[in-house]
């Protein structure tokens, strides 16, 4: 059912974009973006791994194969291989829907995103939107998946991620709204062209661009459900929150999609405030093909950015979670927005 | 090819609508009802309207359905079913349903529809100008009042969920 749905709109996505692609050609990109990604996402998980274990003085997996580089990729063999368990007494037509729900819509967002000048597989004229739109279906599957599972854990992580999810939604929107103001078109390539033209837009709109920047960064740690807002599976709780009932592969899609949904925060953040594929100053751009390279670095910079927040701050409760969001960042968005409007208007941005 | 994607988006629509009215568990029909607006949605994207597409994925599908979402999760049990309707409401809505179809059908069928060669985008920027303009069709009037009853609406959103503690008499209580 939501294969379908996957898959055609996919087509959809592709056809509009290059008419003159052949169906096997798209399925192919579509295949090639999935492998990629489902891989990449392993490698972010050892990653993460490894990061935890710096930052607490350990060492942390170093023994399957080169520096523990299989490590991951051993645990995903063994997760498909386990055995797919569930309550008697779940609604199992949801219980299974929901993990998909997850995945299908991390993996929708990567379609957009510019990863070299050529490498972009849809460039959609509302590329920002289109990435808040799919993103806000994603909480959808969590909710489902805490509910169908019958457990009131379950349940209880579920409600937390849905009040979580839709109240940081806010300030994500907001923050890469004020800089739209700059760009002036919501299109990922024009952003980069924009960019391209006049410096990264961190530095273009200088210190509003740096609040939204800041924002920005604490609603996405937020939206991912990741430490220090990992409320929604707070082991000490909830034993592992809304999917506490999930085992084997659906339990991966669940692990998978978190990594997914933290590279494309941190990729929104690369091309919307540190130029996409662009290098500093210039200084390979003659060279284009690097620009996967420079984009990747950038976005990675920002992955260990969220990982240090991650191992650095203690849990939040559930007022200060929301006070944080609906008493701080929301005004401080709001007015954020007005003073980029007036600096823009004024042209005292800053052009290179 | 968009002929294809068409018609898997329409049958698709069309089931999940019939499922999600037929369905006797709450949840279910909400989740079907969250494929026929993603249905709505992919057809808007075949029309290459994607403005209006993102729209629906965003208000639909991310906001109003996950507020049912939520609504069920609060007051539903798992293993509660809907009850069925007296078989005179199910006449009644049957005849209703069917006075709208009519209506529809004959104001589609009365109007000629042609199909345009060229289509060309509608852009986020043109929607934009359109909302705000206070020319010829433009729209700032409706929009101004809009924002005035959804200030009014979130203001006393606020004020019931503060409850008590606003009025006089138990002041020293907060």
């Amino acid at each position: 059912m939501t294969s379908i749905i996957n898959s055609s709109y996919f087509l959809i996505l592709s056809t509009t974009a290059k008419e003159s692609l052949s169906i096997l050609e798209i399925l192919l990109i579509a295949l090639g973006y999935l492998t990629f990604f489902a891989v990449a996402g392993l490698f972010l998980v050892l990653l993460e791994r490894r990061v935890a274990a710096w930052f607490q003085l350990r060492i942390g997996p170093n023994r399957v194969g080169y520096q523990g580089l299989l490590q991951t990729m051993a645990d995903a063999l063994k997760l498909v291989s386990k055995e797919l368990t569930g309550t008697i007494k779940a609604d199992k037509l949801l219980y299974n829907l929901a993990p998909y729900f997850v995945i299908i819509t991390a993996l929708m967002s990567l379609a957009v995103f510019p990863f070299s000048k050529q490498i972009q597989a849809f460039d959609i004229n509302i590329g920002i939107f289109f990435l808040i739109a799919v993103s806000s279906i994603g909480v959808i599957g969590i909710l489902l998946g805490g509910w169908a599972s019958n457990n009131k854990f379950a349940l209880i992580g579920a409600m937390r991620s849905g009040v979580q999810t839709i109240s940081y939604e806010l300030s994500v929107g907001l923050s890469l709204l004020t800089m739209i103001l700059i760009t002036g078109s919501l299109q990922l390539s024009e952003i980069v062209e924009v960019q391209r033209q006049g410096g990264w837009l961190i530095l273009q709109g200088h210190i509003p661009a740096i609040i939204a920047f800041m924002v920005y960064m604490i609603a996405g740690t937020a939206e991912t459900n990741r430490a220090p807002f990992d409320l929604v599976e707070a082991e000490s709780e909830l034993g592992a929150g809304f999917h506490t009932e999930y085992s084997g592969m659906k339990f991966a899609y669940f692990f998978l999609a978190e990594f997914i949904n933290m590279f494309i925060i941190a990729s929104i953040a690369t091309t919307v405030f540190f130029g996409a594929w662009l290098s500093p100053f210039g200084i390979t751009e003659s060279i284009p093909w690097l620009g996967v390279f420079w984009f990747l670095a950038k976005a990675m910079v920002l992955v260990f950015l969220m990982m240090w927040f991650r191992w650095t701050f203690p849990r939040l409760r559930v007022d200060q979670l929301l006070t944080l969001e609906w008493k701080y960042l929301l005004p401080i968005n709001l007015v954020n927005i007005v003073i980029m409007a007036l600096i823009v208007w004024l042209n005292l941005t800053i052009k290179f | 090819m968009e002929k294809i994607i068409f018609y898997i988006l329409a049958v698709m629509m069309i089931v999940f609508a019939i499922t999600a009215v037929t369905s006797r568990k709450m949840l279910r029909s909400v989740i079907y009802l969250l494929f026929v607006l993603c249905g709505v949605a992919g057809i808007f994207f075949l029309i290459d309207y994607n403005f209006l597409a993102a729209i629906q994925l965003t208000v639909y599908a991310g906001g109003i359905i996950v507020l049912i979402i939520f609504s069920v999760l609060l007051v539903h049990h798992i293993e509660l079913k809907l009850d069925m309707a007296k078989p005179i409401r199910q006449i009644i809505t049957a005849i209703g349903c069917l006075i709208g179809i009519g209506v529809f059908l004959t104001t589609i069928y009365s109007y000629p529809f042609k199909v345009v060669e060229n289509s060309n985008i509608t852009t986020t920027a043109q929607i934009g100008s359109k909302l705000l303009g206070y020319g010829e069709g433009g729209f700032i009037l409706p929009f101004e009042v809009i924002s005035v009853v959804l200030l009014a609406a979130m203001i006393g959103a606020i004020v019931i969920a503060k409850g008590k503690k606003l009025s006089d008499k138990n002041e020293e209580t907060i």
